[in-house]
C-alpha cells in the first residue's frame, strides 16, 4: 500500500539533488569576486530608495480569500464527482445546487466591485 | 527476446529484479532500489529532455516570427543549448546583500522538485507508470502548487522590492488560475469515476474525453498556461516588465533552474492535456505492444506542446488586471457552468436513454453560446461606459 509513495518521495528528493548537483558544479567553476556595487540591490541603475518591504494592496488579501473559498468547493467536490457513478439524479442536483449557491457568491463579489485590480 | 519487443519495460524492470535478487538481497531491499533507480532514470530523463525542449521552441517562435533560430552551433542548432548551459554553468553567483540565504537558495530547488515531482503520476504507456496511486489529480493539483510556493520563496528573500511586488503578483496570477484548473480537472474524474491517472487513461476505451467534454479540455488548457506563466501570461517575468520580476538578484545556474522549470512545467502541462482528455497512450495495439503506447504518448504530448508554443508566438503579452478579470469574470464561471453541465448531460444520457455524445456535445454547444452571449454583454456595457465617459469629458473641454 505505501509502495507508490516510497517512489513518490525517492522522485521528489531526486528533484531537489539534481539541481542542486547542478548549483553546486556552478558554484565550484565561477569566479568568486564580490565588491559592494555587484552585491547591491538592482533597481535599473539606480540607487535604492526606502525599505524593501514594501506594504501590500488589499486586493492581493481579497484574492486570496476569493481563492480559499473556491479551492475548498473544489476539494468537497472531489469526492463527488469520484463516487458519481453510483448516485442518481437527485443527488447531482443537489451537488450543482452547492455549486449554484458558490457561484451565487461569486457573482455578489463582483457586483459589490471587490474583483477590480485598482 | 520476443517479450522485449512485446513489453520492453516490464522486461527491463523484471530482469533487473532478478539480477538483484540473484546477488541475494531481501524483497524489499530490491524493490527499493528498483524504484530508486527508476526515480534517477525518470528525474534525469526528464530533465536532459529540456534541452531538446528549450532548442524546439527556439526554432518554432523563429520560424513563427518569419527568422530562422540557432542554427550554427551543431546541425540545425541542436547544441545551442549545450552552449548556453556551459555558459551559465561559468557565471559568478552574484548574492544581493541582506538576503535571506536559506530562503534564496531553496527557491529554484523547490521549482524544479514541484514539476519533477508530476511526473511520478503521469502514465507514459500501460506498464509505463511511477506511482500508480488512488489520488492521481488530486496530487497533480497539490504539487503543482509547491512551484508556486518556490515563487513566493524568491521573492521575499531577494532584499529587492521589485522582486517582492513581482513574486506577489505571480502568486496572485497563479492561485487564482489555480482555481479553474481544479474545478476542469474535476470533469474527467467525473466521467472516469476514479481520480486515479492509469483509470483515467483506460475509461477513454471509446471516446476521448476532448470530444465529451470540450469545455473543460480547453480551460484546463488555458488555465495551465496560465499556471506556468508562459505567453500570453508572461507579464510577471518578462524582461521589458517589472525588470524580470522576482527572479531579478537570480544569477548562473540559478536562474537557469526557473528557466529549466518553466520550460519543463509547459511539456508537463501538455503530458497532462494529452492524458486526461487525449487518451494518453491510447491508440491501435497499444495494449499489446507497449513500446506503441509510449510512442503515442509522445506524439500527442509534442502535438499539445506546439499549440503551446504556437500561442507564445501569435498572442501580445496580456496586462494584470486583464487576466484577473479574464480568470474571475469568464474563466472559473464557465468552468463551474461546465461542470455542472457535463454532471447533468451524463446522468440524463444515462436515465433517458439518450446517445452519449450527442448529449455532451449538445450541453457544452450550449455552454459556449450562453458564454459568447454573457461576452458580448459584457461588452457591450464596458464600450457603453467608455462612450459616456468620452461624452462627459468633451462636454467639460470647450466650457474649461
Amino acid at each position: 500500500m505505501l509502495e507508490p509513495w516510497i517512489f513518490i518521495a525517492l522522485l521528489l528528493g531526486v528533484g531537489m539533488l539534481l539541481p542542486g548537483v547542478a548549483i553546486a558544479a556552478n558554484w565550484l567553476l565561477s569566479p568568486k569576486k564580490p565588491n559592494a556595487i555587484k552585491q547591491s540591490t538592482y533597481e535599473c541603475g539606480i540607487e535604492t530608495v526606502g525599505e524593501t518591504y514594501v506594504q501590500l494592496k488589499g486586493a492581493y488579501y481579497i484574492y486570496a480569500l476569493i481563492f480559499v473559498v473556491f479551492d475548498i468547493e473544489a476539494v468537497f467536490l472531489f469526492p463527488w464527482a469520484v463516487a458519481y457513478d453510483k448516485l442518481q439524479l437527485y443527488m447531482v442536483l443537489e451537488a450543482v445546487l452547492f455549486i449554484v449557491i458558490l457561484a451565487a457568491g461569486l457573482a455578489y463579489a463582483w457586483r459589490k466591485g471587490v474583483l477590480e485590480w485598482v | 527476446m520476443d517479450s522485449f519487443w512485446i513489453d520492453p519495460f516490464s522486461f527491463i524492470g523484471s530482469q533487473l529484479a532478478a539480477w538483484l535478487t540473484g546477488l541475494g538481497l531481501a524483497e524489499n531491499w530490491v524493490s527499493l532500489i528498483l524504484q530508486l533507480v527508476g526515480a534517477l532514470a525518470l528525474g534525469t530523463a526528464v530533465l536532459m529532455l529540456t534541452f531538446l525542449l528549450i532548442w524546439a521552441e527556439r526554432k518554432i517562435v523563429a520560424r513563427i516570427q518569419d527568422r530562422l533560430g540557432p542554427n550554427r552551433v551543431g546541425p540545425y542548432g541542436i547544441f545551442q543549448t549545450v552552449a548556453d548551459l556551459l555558459k551559465l554553468v561559468t557565471k559568478e553567483l552574484i548574492t544581493p546583500e541582506g538576503a535571506d540565504l536559506l530562503p534564496y537558495n531553496l527557491a529554484p530547488l523547490l521549482a524544479v522538485m514541484s514539476v519533477v515531482g508530476l511526473w511520478a503520476v503521469i502514465p507514459m504507456a500501460p506498464t509505463l507508470l511511477g506511482a500508480d496511486i488512488h489520488v492521481g489529480v488530486l496530487y497533480i493539483v497539490s504539487v503543482g502548487s509547491i512551484g508556486t510556493l518556490g515563487i513566493l520563496l524568491a521573492g521575499l528573500s531577494s532584499n529587492n522590492k521589485y522582486a517582492l511586488l513581482g513574486a506577489f503578483r505571480t502568486v496572485a496570477l497563479m492561485i487564482s488560475y489555480a482555481v479553474p484548473m481544479a474545478l476542469a480537472l474535476l470533469v474527467p474524474v467525473l466521467l472516469a469515476g476514479s481520480m486515479s491517472m492509469q483509470e483515467i487513461v483506460l475509461a477513454q476505451k471509446g471516446l476521448p474525453f476532448l470530444l465529451l467534454a470540450p469545455v473543460a479540455a480547453l480551460i484546463f488548457f488555458v488555465s495551465s498556461i496560465a499556471e506556468v506563466g508562459r505567453a500570453p501570461f508572461d507579464l510577471l517575468e518578462a524582461e521589458s516588465e517589472i525588470v524580470a520580476g522576482f527572479h531579478i538578484e537570480y544569477s548562473g545556474l540559478k536562474f537557469g533552474m526557473f528557466f529549466v522549470a518553466e520550460f519543463l512545467h509547459a511539456f508537463t502541462i501538455s503530458a497532462l492535456t494529452a492524458v486526461l482528455f487525449m487518451g494518453g497512450w491510447r491508440g491501435p495495439w497499444a495494449e499489446q505492444y507497449t513500446a506503441l503506447g509510449f510512442l503515442y504518448f509522445l506524439v500527442k504530448t509534442s502535438l499539445v506542446y506546439f499549440v503551446v508554443i504556437w500561442i507564445r508566438g501569435s498572442f501580445p503579452r496580456i496586462r494584470i488586471d486583464q487576466m484577473n478579470a479574464l480568470n474571475w469574470k469568464l474563466i472559473t464561471p464557465v468552468a463551474l457552468a461546465g461542470l455542472v453541465v457535463t454532471a447533468v448531460a451524463e446522468k440524463v444520457a444515462l436515465e433517458l436513454g439518450a446517445p452519449r455524445l450527442l448529449t455532451h456535445l449538445a450541453g457544452n454547444a450550449l455552454l459556449i453560446f450562453a458564454a459568447a452571449a454573457g461576452l458580448g454583454a459584457y461588452a457591450r456595457a464596458a464600450r457603453r461606459r467608455s462612450e459616456l465617459l468620452a461624452k462627459a469629458s468633451k462636454a467639460e473641454a470647450p466650457a474649461g
